[in-house]
């Protein structure tokens, strides 16, 4: 039991520690959801074995970490030399190359090895050349998420006993505040602020939430910090308790996300065996505990209000602001929400200063921003840079570029209540304002890259599809206005649209805007009136010419061969309809009537015979 | 035997599930009666939720029988449980199949093409999303987000995850659900 900051310091002294005195290396292997699906268990199986059979038991130490953020090269282990206190990070390792990594560095000619920029910015010799900085995620892929020990070790904790023990709520209040830390869920609301309200009401019982329900189709930054970090998020919300005088913590957090909520109900055992969530927290009158709650898979329970309605176990619909939940949230008592990542930036404020802080990104927007890079670019992964950085340094530095050498066309933000940010604004450094001016915005940090093959037409059709599915029905404009949208957006995609189609869509989509009740529904035209704003010619070409350049749109192409084609017979044997015809070594013929237009063909010939148009 | 208290003249509804299946109702009852519920329906609607996972991670389903059961326990109305049911994506009152193939539909999946790999498999099952195959045997769905962006397109089957799938794969996975 930790019951004063003394013992948190010596707990601290040993677990730093705790390795065995024979250990020469330690193997960190990166056990996040996407480091699974990818394979990374048999790895880990695998290294055991080795580690077993070579009788390394003393001398190898094998852990286990959260996402180390290296998705484009999964499975990812690296390997720590302790005597020479040199690190690796090798990509993309398959079981087989188990022996070699045990080995010594030099045989391990075999793996391909990271830049360790790409990882670690802060401790290499040029860290003003590293795009890269690490607050929110500077534990995952370091710590042992299952253990609390090795959260202890890198100084956790001590950001609460600091709070408990030497500070008083208001000035805890006041830290945040100057920090200038602004909600990271995607509103940019100042947290300090937010705190402040709560922290004023007078009320038999408050309440601190963690909003866990990541929805945004394309963003997995929290999951990765629940994954990696979970005490961060733990100790975060306990500071946020005693900050607004609340002694009840709840995590709302999806259902899909099953190893987060393992790692984290993991976290709160440990907690609590340890005194650090519970009755009179490090000999105060403090107490707080956390309980978790599962969502079950409705995108509207983002939404403050409408996620303290499924907390109360009934449908997520979301009511109308203010009162806000500061005030009047769960159960009609004064309630904070905040988001993972907001919260994993606190406990790092709260041990280094608002100072500190303030000294990362700009003005006005200060501290980091994690952002889920996927798409059509090089390098997907989840990065976490400082505010300010422009969007090409994001695409082209850390991301390293467009896959397969295509062209550049587009970056999402803000996933489906975002917009789409041209190549010539490439150069804007991020900030909340930043991305709202470009008609976009920061939401949770989806960033999706786009090229020359996807269609913006079909792009606002694909976010309005999700909007649809995921509209909770309470209000007009959300319910039904979106459907007319969407069937607007079909009529385009098939060419049936006339000129007088732009007018109407855009009209509906400024009333929805002005007219629907929650934060999901006022957003909801975003993608199609960025994409309208920003691509206004693909929209006429698909009107006027009935053409879709980038050849998504079904109704408005066609497959033709061309004199190129050398009769093999692979599209043929690979048409899943069987409308190819041709006998071999002759040029084959498409049956235009009998064709679904799937493309297959047009991806397996060889020699650029097909013709799309 | 617990007595049905909230349809005295037998059970209503297509169903017998919850009789049926006595170990499993047992399982749920003794995970809901270890909750802290009260004779306040208000109180014990936080819950709700909870509970429905439960009794859908056992039953694999929730037909009328299960929501009857839960709301009796809770206390509440048959009407406000199922209002629950049919607004989270994730609870379901229809058998489902013993392979759950799911297309993730997400942002990135999509730009990857993921839309082509649905209709592929709509095609070889002859099934639409959101629909299971008359033998029980393959559901088919789409999935948001499941955070393996750098694999997309990405197909789970149950608890499996196939990587980077392309048209051609999508017999072979089928296949391998034999």
């Amino acid at each position: 039991m930790i019951k004063t900051a003394e013992q948190l310091k010596s707990r601290r002294e040993t677990a730093s520690s705790q390795s065995g005195p024979n250990v020469k290396k330690r193997v960190v292997v990166s056990m996040g959801t996407c480091g699974i699906a990818a394979g990374t268990g048999d790895v880990l199986t695998a290294l055991r074995q080795a580690v077993d059979s070579k009788g390394l038991g003393e001398s190898v130490e094998i852990m286990e970490t959260g996402c180390m953020g290296l998705c484009h090269s999964e499975p990812s282990i690296e390997v720590i030399d302790v005597t020479a206190k040199t690190s690796t990070i090798y990509g993309k390792v398959t079981p087989q190359q188990v022996d070699a990594i045990l080995d010594d560095h030099t045989h391990a000619a075999t793996l391909s090895s990271i830049p360790r920029t790409w990882y670690y910015p802060e401790d290499e010799a040029n860290t003003h050349n590293a795009l890269q900085a690490r607050v929110v995620l500077r534990n995952s892929g370091n710590i042992d998420p299952e253990s609390i020990d090795s959260y202890i070790a890198v100084g956790g904790y001590t950001g609460l006993a600091k709070a408990l023990t030497e500070m008083t709520p208001a000035e805890v209040v006041q830290v945040v505040k100057e920090s200038g830390l602004r909600g990271r869920g995607g509103g940019g609301f100042p947290t300090g602020v937010k705190w402040e309200f709560a922290a004023k009401q007078k009320a038999e019982r408050k309440y601190v939430i963690c909003n866990a329900d990541e929805g945004d189709p394309g963003a997995f930054m929290d999951r990765a910090v629940l994954e990696g970090d979970p005490h961060a998020v733990l100790e975060a919300m306990t500071i946020t308790g005693y900050a607004i005088g609340s002694a009840t913590g709840v995590i709302y957090i999806r259902a899909e996300y099953p190893l987060a909520i393992k790692r984290l109900e993991r976290a709160i055992a440990q907690a609590r065996d340890n005194g650090l969530l519970g009755e009179r927290l490090f000999g105060t009158d403090f107490s707080f505990d956390i309980d978790i709650k599962y969502g079950a898979g409705a995108f509207v329970c983002g939404e403050e209000t409408a996620l303290i309605h499924s907390i109360e176990g009934k449908r997520g619909e979301p009511t109308f602001k203010p009162p806000y939940p500061a005030i009047d949230g769960l159960w009609h008592q004064p309630t904070i929400v905040n988001n993972v990542e907001t919260y994993a930036n606190v406990c790092a404020i709260l041990r280094k200063g608002a100072e500190w802080f303030t000294g990362i990104g700009v003005e006005g927007c200060p501290g980091t921003k994690v952002f889920a890079l996927a798409g059509k670019i090089n390098k997907v992964g989840l990065v976490e840079v400082p505010m300010g950085t422009t969007l090409k340094d994001i695409i082209f530095g850390v991301g390293d570029g467009i896959k397969d050498g295509k062209a550049f066309k587009a970056v999402q933000t803000g996933g489906p209540s975002g917009g789409c940010i041209k190549a010539d604004q490439l150069d804007t450094p991020i900030t909340y304002e930043s991305l709202k001016t470009l008609g976009s915005m920061m939401g949770s940090g989806g960033m999706i890259v786009m090229d020359e093959d996807d269609c913006m037409v079909d792009v606002a059709k694909f976010f309005l599809d999700f909007t649809l599915d995921e509209s909770c029905g309470k209000c007009t404009p959300c319910r039904i206005g979106n459907k007319r949208l969407h069937e607007m957006l079909e009529a385009i995609c098939n060419g049936k649209a006339d000129t007088g189609t732009l007018p109407k869509l855009r009209n509906l989509a400024a009333t929805i805007k002005d007219t629907a009740l929650c934060g999901l529904g006022q957003t909801s035209p975003n993608p199609v009136l960025s994409t309208m704003n920003q691509f206004p010619e693909e929209y006429q070409q698909h009107i006027h010419e009935h053409k879709c350049s980038a050849g998504v749109c079904r109704n408005l192409i066609s497959y033709t061969i061309n004199d190129k084609c050398v009769g093999c017979t692979l599209c043929a044997r690979q048409c899943p309809v069987s409308c190819i015809d041709g006998e071999r070594k002759e040029k084959h013929v498409i049956n235009q009537a009998a064709c679904i237009k799937c493309g297959v063909c047009y991806d397996t010939c060889k020699f650029h015979a097909i013709d799309r148009v | 035997m617990p007595t049905k208290t909230c349809c005295p003249e037998g059970p209503i509804g297509s169903d017998n599930l919850v009789w049926d299946e006595p170990e499993k109702r047992a399982e749920l009852e003794t995970y809901i009666d270890g909750l802290a519920l009260t004779d306040d329906p208000e109180k014990n609607r936080g819950f709700l939720i909870q509970c429905l996972h439960r009794a859908q991670s056992i039953f694999t389903y929730l037909p009328e029988s299960v929501q009857l059961f839960v709301a009796d326990k809770l206390k509440l109305h048959l009407s406000e449980v199922y209002g629950v049911i049919s607004f989270y994506s994730y609870f379901t009152d229809q058998p489902v199949g013993k392979y759950r193939i799911n297309v993730c539909t997400g942002t990135a999946c999509f730009v990857k093409g993921a839309g082509k790999i649905l209709e592929e498999f709509q095609r070889h099952l002859g099934i639409d999303e959101g629909q299971t195959s008359d033998d029980l045997r393959f559901s088919l769905g789409g999935l948001r987000c499941v955070g393996a962006c750098s694999l997309a397109p990405v197909v789970m089957v149950n608890d499996k995850v196939y990587g980077n799938v392309t048209t051609k794969m999508v017999l072979d996975i089928i296949d391998a659900c034999e």
